[in-house]
């Protein structure tokens, strides 16, 4: 959890807003820190997380959750954390002999072009379970690391921005939860984006959020002291507020990142 | 107050050994036994040797043990196939176990070629010690008109870490047979696989097709078999399984990303990056992957299947292309892109200072330097001799060039 981010966004694991529909995506560089950043704020805030890592291995978010001071296997024996390790569920699927292993939140990969059913069905069953069962538990949150990789896997760009809406209509509108996806976009601008996966899935997801963390390599190019800038935008609400955009650069650190205003690194001051 | 008093008691004699042993480092031996592997010193993670000590260096300290790296091709697949049996040449070295996969050459013939150890390491770092030495004297006689420069290190344009991992290998010669023999090497070589996996996957409708679904079998099997993936528990020692896998992606193995820009199969390559990356993760191995990226030619493509790697790296040789003969280019064999750093247990990736780099293939050895260009001469400098520029490159890098005036005859 990062101080600095937490009194930008104006919240803190104490009050903070349900209902939010909150999306990050990267360009040129990688903002799997922010998704680190939300896990340990809302397990901090005692919401029953559903964390979806489809990139990565448990002990990865694990070893880097221990240095935040969350401990995710606790949160994990305790069931405040539903982890679904799409790695290690994914290579059973894959492996031809052992079709019959692996959740039905994987399928799929067995057939990319039925969509994501199983994975929303998993989603929908971590969730609801979660408010029926009378635990102590706050409002359910759903993490998504990469959503953009089921792409990879064959995954039509229609069938990810359908589980985005259940997902959101289930956890954002109808439990009063948070919900957060990281999207990586890879395309580049001069080149026509009409067909292009991420692209198209990246504008479906901005139209869906109520709130956009777009982290960018620095247009300058590389440099070791500012490792890229995020822009936050708020989109307007029914208040009539405006929708309101802020930008910043930042650099991560061992155990958190630090955000300034354009030209205010350390650095160069 | 009580220890230092026990302390001041003893007889020194005795003490001695003690302090010895007190700073011992603690460490996992379990882990550690592997021979050919070390711990990072950034995240704890069990790195080995890509083979190559600057490269090595330029991606963080090595490989870590469960992970993938990418190796964009060059355009003739020869600087980057040299990698590939640099990879594979430590692994003999170290007794590290092999896989092989190619649909081009057969593994035996790519095992033949492999680099020649330089066993007894004194040939490669003593040519920096006596470039130091060469320049040492020459900075004690000289005159303190740049005293402010005196205590800026010395600008090393090689890569490499302070202390040494992997090996040095000389690719003029091949290993000799009886060093290969020893090694334990798996293949897989495309055509003796391809007719009998036809028949039973073509009904299935699978994302892969079975080029690619057949080879994460074979590997999926040697891993379990051999006992890399830690489920079976195991009587004799731990060991490492390196992984090579030549040219992935291109026509030999079925796949059509580098003839049409909308390919049939275009999630063929990264849902089998996907299988392996999972296979890696779970399991004692590392592996190096070759692609040949400037046939693809949807560039998004190309992003999603660095994405599912962990280290990225592309070569660009300037073989064939006008920076062959290009005066800036003249010290260098081509460029050396780091596209993508590892997080590995932790927020940030090792960064480098530096993104330039370029590779060169001296006479013996592959390595990888800073990009710097060659200082500015002006006409009446420009007629010495090459071998004398070489050397005001070397030295001239670190900005002012004061160092290398000594060697020259007219210093005005």
């Amino acid at each position: 959890m990062f101080a600095e981010l937490n009194s930008i966004l104006n919240t803190s694991p104490d009050s903070f807003k349900p209902g939010e529909f909150i999306l990050v995506s990267d360009k040129h560089t990688d903002a799997s820190f922010l998704i680190h950043h939300f896990l340990s704020f809302y397990l901090r805030a005692g919401c029953k997380v559903c964390f979806l890592g489809l990139v990565q291995s448990f002990s990865h978010y694990s070893a880097i959750s221990q240095r935040l001071g969350v401990s995710l296997t606790q949160a994990r024996e305790k069931g405040q954390l539903v982890f679904l390790e799409g790695l290690k569920e994914s290579l059973g699927v894959l492996l031809q002999g052992e079709a019959s292993k692996g959740t039905r939140a994987v399928d799929f990969l067995r057939d990319p072009s039925s969509g994501l059913r199983g994975l929303y069905d998993f989603v929908r069953d971590n969730v609801r379970g979660a408010v029926g069962g009378g635990e102590e538990w706050g409002p359910p949150v759903l993490l998504v690391d990469d959503l953009s990789v089921v792409l990879s896997l064959g995954v039509s760009v229609g069938a990810a921005l359908d589980f985005s809406h259940y997902c959101r209509a289930t956890v954002c509108s109808e439990l009063q939860g948070s919900m957060v996806m990281l999207v990586r976009c890879e395309a580049e601008e001069e080149e026509e984006s009409d067909d292009e996966g991420s692209e198209r899935l990246l504008r479906g997801l901005i139209h869906q959020c109520s709130l956009t963390l777009q982290v960018q390599g620095l247009p300058t190019g590389y440099c070791r002291d500012i490792h890229g800038q995020v822009e936050v935008c708020w989109r307007g609400q029914c208040d009539r507020q405006q929708t309101q955009k802020k930008l910043f650069q930042y650099k991560v650190h061992d155990k958190g990142a630090s955000f300034f205003a354009r030209g205010m690194s350390s650095a160069v001051l | 107050m009580a220890a230092p008093k026990m302390s001041m008691g003893k007889p020194t004699a005795d003490r001695l050994p003690c302090n010895t042993t007190s700073f011992q480092k603690k460490s996992r031996s379990k882990l550690v036994s592997i021979p050919g592997t070390r711990p990072s010193i950034q995240n704890g993670q069990l790195i080995v040797s890509t083979g190559v000590t600057s490269l090595d260096y330029v991606i963080g300290g090595g490989l870590a043990v469960g992970t993938l790296l990418l190796i964009e091709e060059d355009r003739y697949d020869s600087y980057s196939r040299m990698l590939l049996k640099y990879f594979l040449a430590e692994g003999v070295v170290c007794g590290h176990e092999l896989y092989v996969a190619s649909a081009l050459d057969h593994p035996n013939d790519i095992l033949q070629e492999l680099p020649a150890p330089i066993l007894d390491d004194i040939a490669s770092p003593k040519t920096v010690e006596d470039q130091a030495k060469s320049c040492d004297p020459e900075s004690q006689d000289a005159m303190k008109i740049a005293w402010r420069y005196q205590h800026l290190p010395k600008v090393q344009t090689a890569l490499a870490s302070s202390s040494r991992f992997g090996h040095y290998y000389d690719v003029s010669k091949t290993m000799d047979t009886e060093i290969c023999q020893a090694a334990r090497c798996h293949g897989f070589y495309l055509p003796e696989h391809s007719t009998a996996v036809t028949s039973p996957t073509a009904t299935r409708q699978s994302p892969m097709p079975e080029t690619y679904s057949s080879l994460l079998n074979n590997l999926q099997e040697v891993i379990h078999r051999e006992g890399f993936d830690g489920s079976v528990p195991q009587t004799k020692s731990r060991n490492i399984l390196r992984i090579g896998l030549h040219s992935l992606g291109s026509a030999l193995w079925g796949d059509d990303l580098c003839c049409r820009e909308n390919p049939s199969h275009g999630h063929a390559l990264t849902t089998f990056l996907y299988g392996l990356r999972a296979m890696l993760r779970s399991s004692l191995s590392v592996a190096v992957v070759t692609v040949p990226s400037h046939l693809i030619q949807n560039r998004a493509l190309m992003g999603n299947i660095t994405r599912l790697c962990d280290t990225a790296i592309a070569l660009e040789s300037f073989r064939g292309s006008e920076r062959e003969t290009n005066p800036l280019y003249k010290d260098y064999h081509g460029l050396l892109d780091v596209r993508q750093l590892p997080y590995l247990n932790c927020l940030v990736c090792d960064l480098p200072d530096n993104k330039d780099l370029a590779f060169k293939l001296k006479r013996k050895q592959f390595t990888i330097e800073r990009l710097h260009l060659p200082p500015d001469l002006s006409e009446t400098v420009s007629r010495v001799s090459r071998g004398e520029l070489t050397g005001t490159a070397m030295v001239g890098s670190s900005g002012c060039g004061s160092g290398s005036t000594g060697n020259r005859h007219l210093d005005f």
